[in-house]
């Protein structure tokens, strides 16, 4: 199905199923520990062995020497993978660096062995026995000193100048000019990337956890040198990912190397200590902002310039896209430029460009705010656009970042705030309140699936689509139950396996909305196969309450399949709305902390999210993707800070003890708003994302809340009480 | 010899090899544990029995099987999770003997005798525990990878305030703690869920625990 004008009334606007507030489906698998993860396939084939992978512990250089005398003598071991056995191997096109080094060290972690054993603690146990001998070179690891070095990145993110934007800031009576750091961040999901690798002759099947199915099929394919066809990847149930696992990582490789050598099914998770340097981060950046307005507060110019670094062909971490779109101004200079660094690959996480992008500008504009004495919110107000500031004829399909900043106001009580900081003191805690605008793009990406009529009655939905704790199992139900007129308890949802149609698969929030508008290109072809069955053919015929109706005849759905199950596939492929329209999402995050006025401790008291986002599928798991970003917005302000060791090279706090992530404790109850909205440009479902919308500012937000509770205007994330001490009150 | 004896591997031996990882930590790396572990034919093995979801379970188990790798490879209960492998996300927490522990810190051969509850023996799917209902009510989840450890745990920290346990946030370490919300956030800080479920984690367990709002 091509989607190329704006949807008009279609079956999913009955919202019988759709947009109501629905339990997940598969809620009582996963919370009695019945959903079965990639390292957990015990049942999918026989005599799985045991993989542990070495990681290299140089940054830079190459390896000279590999001795395995002693872990091939160790007890236990079956196989000993090293790039002197692994056979030529390609690289996917997702992947930067190698999965397996050798002789070339690319990255501190990169992988330089898989040892095959028949027992975890054998094949752990061995793998320390690996002796490697590596010739290190210099490596560069410190943006700051690499940032003269950077390039503009034509391909990504060509620089956007409009107007005359020096001379506009020169002539601005108000000017602002501040730099700011963001630093490398890891997904830290729960569960690190594991696969199950299987051969059978040339076929090589891998359950593993990923968000992107057919993505990495190709690139499994292209690094092992296979046929796609000779892939099949299982991806059921995947332990968060956060972009982390957009692509194939090590395990997936090794674990295919290794059960080839072996002669076995061989199953690798990687270690938590190897997460963070064998995988991919969220890179530093260095941003700065320039903002020139007239006394009154219009924005005239506005230059947001952006540093970032990366693995030779790795990519730019977009954090000045943000302001391509965010606020007015004539003028106007965007631009990010990529340098080169030794670190390990960087890429996306949860709303890559826009979160660190937002994390800067968002504080920005709260100091230009100030500086031009206004409220924030209504300095943001007033530098609202409908239109592409660049491209003016192009007009935005939605937006309600207006209504998102006032709403939220009112409900969080705005007007209660003090302008002035450290003016609001409860015992030993200083109050403020933070606000921060949001905005993520509307991504639209070809999505397909397949539908089944069953011979019982019920309706079997299958896509490779994923499902990383986003809801899609259950929204995807949602749309074939609205669709053709059953219960969601009449639909059964397969998802994540290679051998189904390709799906947009889960990333950069499209996947919510493509999946499901997938699935309901198939429905409609499933529609016409039911109602050219039951002869009603000849007019729209309704599906409502397990009935197909046509004019006065009525059929029970499950005749149409009653000698044989009914089939359709199809695909959703989006036309160029998305050229004559603008599509993005909006939000505005608001913060309130109190501060301990001694050490400077913060703790987040209230949150709440207004969010504009098209229909709301499922408003109980599209708020929890929301909560959930807003959490890791807390963590992104607060604590989060892969630490360089710019001798080495590597990630120094490479485990969840290090890297700190926010705990129950730092979280209080959270609230989101929903307008209430349809966006028929985006899609037949008129939805749009949510899941990194809800990131979007949080952070900058609480750094704002925290300078409203004390004048610490802390400009380098994380906010970190030794950066707030020097503004706290004097004691005595 | 009583059942909670290990068989197959000595005290004695098991006291040694005890000694070595002891000694290792305190020795320059190149005298290791892994170097000795390596010129032994075959792993030192033991049997053990656990009382498992109430089911006795003997397993025979190389001593370096932590507890959640028993239950996750030998027993096939997949419902424990393995985050970390360190005791630092508390995907893989269970109940033994009425207390919660993280099953990656503590070795099988540790647990003989024990009674150990996990996930599993919580509900299944068409029997929940009121907690596991709770948990789907109020979306306490996302991924699910860290859900089985935060459902195990919120059932035992309900025990631990029954029994007067204080906690960091307590205000007073003789007083029975109160049911509240500060409560429950402090003693589930173990738990991490990078979904960031936690606003509705709280929820859900201040509905089980009948917390005033």
């Amino acid at each position: 199905m091509k989607f190329d004008t704006p949807a008009t009334r279609n079956p999913i606007d009955q919202l019988k199923v759709v947009g109501k507030a629905t339990d997940r489906i598969e809620g009582p698998l996963k919370t009695s520990g019945q959903a079965p993860y990639a390292y957990e396939q015990h049942e999918a084939v026989k005599h799985q062995a045991y993989g542990v992978m070495v990681g290299s512990t140089i940054a830079k250089g190459r390896i000279a020497n590999i001795d395995l005398a002693e872990a091939k003598a160790a007890p236990g071991v079956l196989a000993i993978v090293t790039a002197a056995n692994a056979g030529k191997l390609g690289k996917g096109k997702y992947n930067a660096a190698h999965l397996l080094a050798g002789p070339q060290v690319q990255h501190y972690h990169q992988a330089v062995a898989l040892v095959v054993a028949e027992t975890f603690e054998q094949a752990r146990a061995a793998a320390q026995c690996v002796k490697v001998d590596y010739e290190a070179t210099k490596g560069e690891f410190d943006l700051a000193s690499v940032r003269d070095q950077g390039v503009e990145p034509k391909d990504e993110m060509p620089d956007v100048r409009h107007g005359d934007f020096a001379a506009a800031f020169a002539a601005a009576p108000v000017q602002f000019d501040q730099t700011y750091t963001t630093p490398d961040q890891s997904h830290a999901m729960m569960e690190p990337h594991s696969t199950l690798a299987a051969w059978q002759g040339d076929q090589l099947t891998l359950w593993t956890s990923n968000q992107m199915v057919a993505w990495s099929v190709g690139d499994i394919a292209a690094t092992l040198g296979l046929p796609k066809e000779k892939v099949r990847l299982i991806s059921p149930y995947i332990g968060g990912g956060f972009g982390g696992k957009l692509f194939i990582r090590a395990d997936a490789i090794l674990a295919a190397l290794g059960a080839r050598l072996a002669g076995r099914p061989v199953k690798v998770a990687l270690t938590r200590p190897q997460v963070a340097n064998n995988t991919t981060h969220r890179p530093a950046t260095i941003q700065r902002i320039r903002m020139g307005a007239t006394a009154d507060g219009k924005l005239t110019a506005i230059a947001h310039e952006g540093w970032s670094g990366n693995l030779a062909e790795g990519k730019v971490e977009l954090a000045a896209q943000p302001s391509q779109l965010l606020y007015a101004a004539e003028n106007r200079l965007v631009s990010m430029r990529l340098a080169p660094l030794d670190l390990p690959e960087g890429n996306a996480m949860r709303a890559p460009g826009e979160t660190p992008g937002l994390m800067v500008l968002e504080i920005a504009m709260d100091e230009m705010a100030e500086k031009l004495k206004l409220d924030p919110i209504q300095f943001r107000i007033l530098n609202d656009t409908q239109v592409d500031p660049v491209k003016t004829e192009r007009p935005f399909s939605q937006r309600h970042l207006i209504e998102c900043l006032q709403t939220g106001a009112e409900r969080f009580g705005w007007d209660k705030r003090n302008a002035q900081p450290g003016s609001r003191r409860e015992g030993r805690w200083l109050i403020g309140m933070g606000v921060a605008a949001a905005i993520r793009n509307n991504l639209l990406v070809k999505s397909g699936a397949r539908v089944r009529l069953e011979r019982n009655g019920k309706i079997t939905v299958e896509t490779d689509m994923t499902d990383i704790g986003t809801g899609s199992y259950t929204i995807i139900a949602q749309t074939a139950a609205e669709m053709m007129g059953v219960g969601l308890e009449e639909v059964v949802v397969h998802l994540g396996d290679s051998s189904f149609p390709v799906s947009s698969g889960s990333g950069g929030q499209f996947g919510g909305n493509c999946s499901t508008a997938g699935v309901y290109a198939a429905c409609v072809k499933l529609r016409e196969a039911v109602a050219a069955k039951l002869g009603m053919s000849q007019g729209e015929a309704e599906f409502i309450d397990g009935h197909v109706r046509l004019g006065s005849k009525s059929l029970p759905l499950r005749n149409a399949a009653q000698d044989a199950a009914l089939e359709a596939e199809d695909s959703i492929e989006f036309g160029d709305l998305a050229k004559q329209y603008q599509q993005s999402t909006f939000g505005a995050h608001f913060a309130e902390v109190a501060v301990d006025a001694a050490t400077g401790e913060v703790r987040v008291r209230r949150m709440l999210a207004v969010c504009s986002a098209g229909r709301i599928l499922n408003p109980k798991s599209a708020r929890s993707q929301v909560i959930g970003a807003m959490t890791m917005g807390v963590g992104a302000a607060l604590m989060e800070e892969l630490a360089v060791d710019k001798r080495l090279g590597f990630f120094v706090n490479h485990d969840l003890a290090g890297y700190e992530v926010p705990v129950h404790a730092d979280i209080p109850h959270q609230e989101v708003i929903f307008l209430d909205e349809t966006d028929p440009v985006s899609s037949p479902m008129k939805a749009k994302g949510v899941g990194e919308l809800g990131i979007c500012g949080v952070s900058a937000a609480v750094a704002n809340a925290i300078y409203n509770a004390t004048g610490a205007r802390v400009r380098e994330y994380p906010v970190t009480l030794d950066k707030i001490m020097g503004a706290l009150p004097e004691m005595v | 010899m009583n059942d909670h004896e290990p068989s197959t591997l000595s005290r004695r031996r098991f006291l040694i090899l005890g000694v070595v990882t002891a000694t290792a930590f305190a020795m320059p790396p190149f005298i290791s544990l892994k170097a000795y572990a390596a010129t032994l034919e075959q792993p030192p093995m033991a049997k053990v029995t656990i009382q498992v979801n109430g089911q006795s379970q003997t397993l025979e188990v190389d001593t370096r099987t932590t507890l959640l790798d028993a239950l996750r490879e030998h027993l096939h209960l997949t419902g424990s999770k393995k985050g970390c492998d360190h005791g630092q996300c508390g995907a893989c927490t269970v109940i033994a003997d009425g207390r919660r522990i993280n099953s990656c810190l503590t070795l099988a051969v540790m647990q003989n005798g024990v009674e150990v509850t996990t996930i599993e023996g919580l509900g299944l799917p068409d029997n929940l525990h009121p907690m596991q209902a709770a948990f789907i009510r109020h979306d306490g989840y996302q991924c699910g990878y860290c859900t089985p450890g935060q459902i195990c745990s919120a059932v035992a920290v309900l025990e631990e305030i029954h029994h007067g346990i204080p906690s960091h946030v307590s205000p007073s370490l003789t007083e029975p703690p109160r049911l509240s919300a500060a409560e429950l956030q402090e003693r589930m800080s173990g738990n991490i869920c990078r979904c960031g479920a936690y606003s509705n984690i709280i929820e859900a367990i201040s509905e089980v625990a009948e917390v005033p709002a």
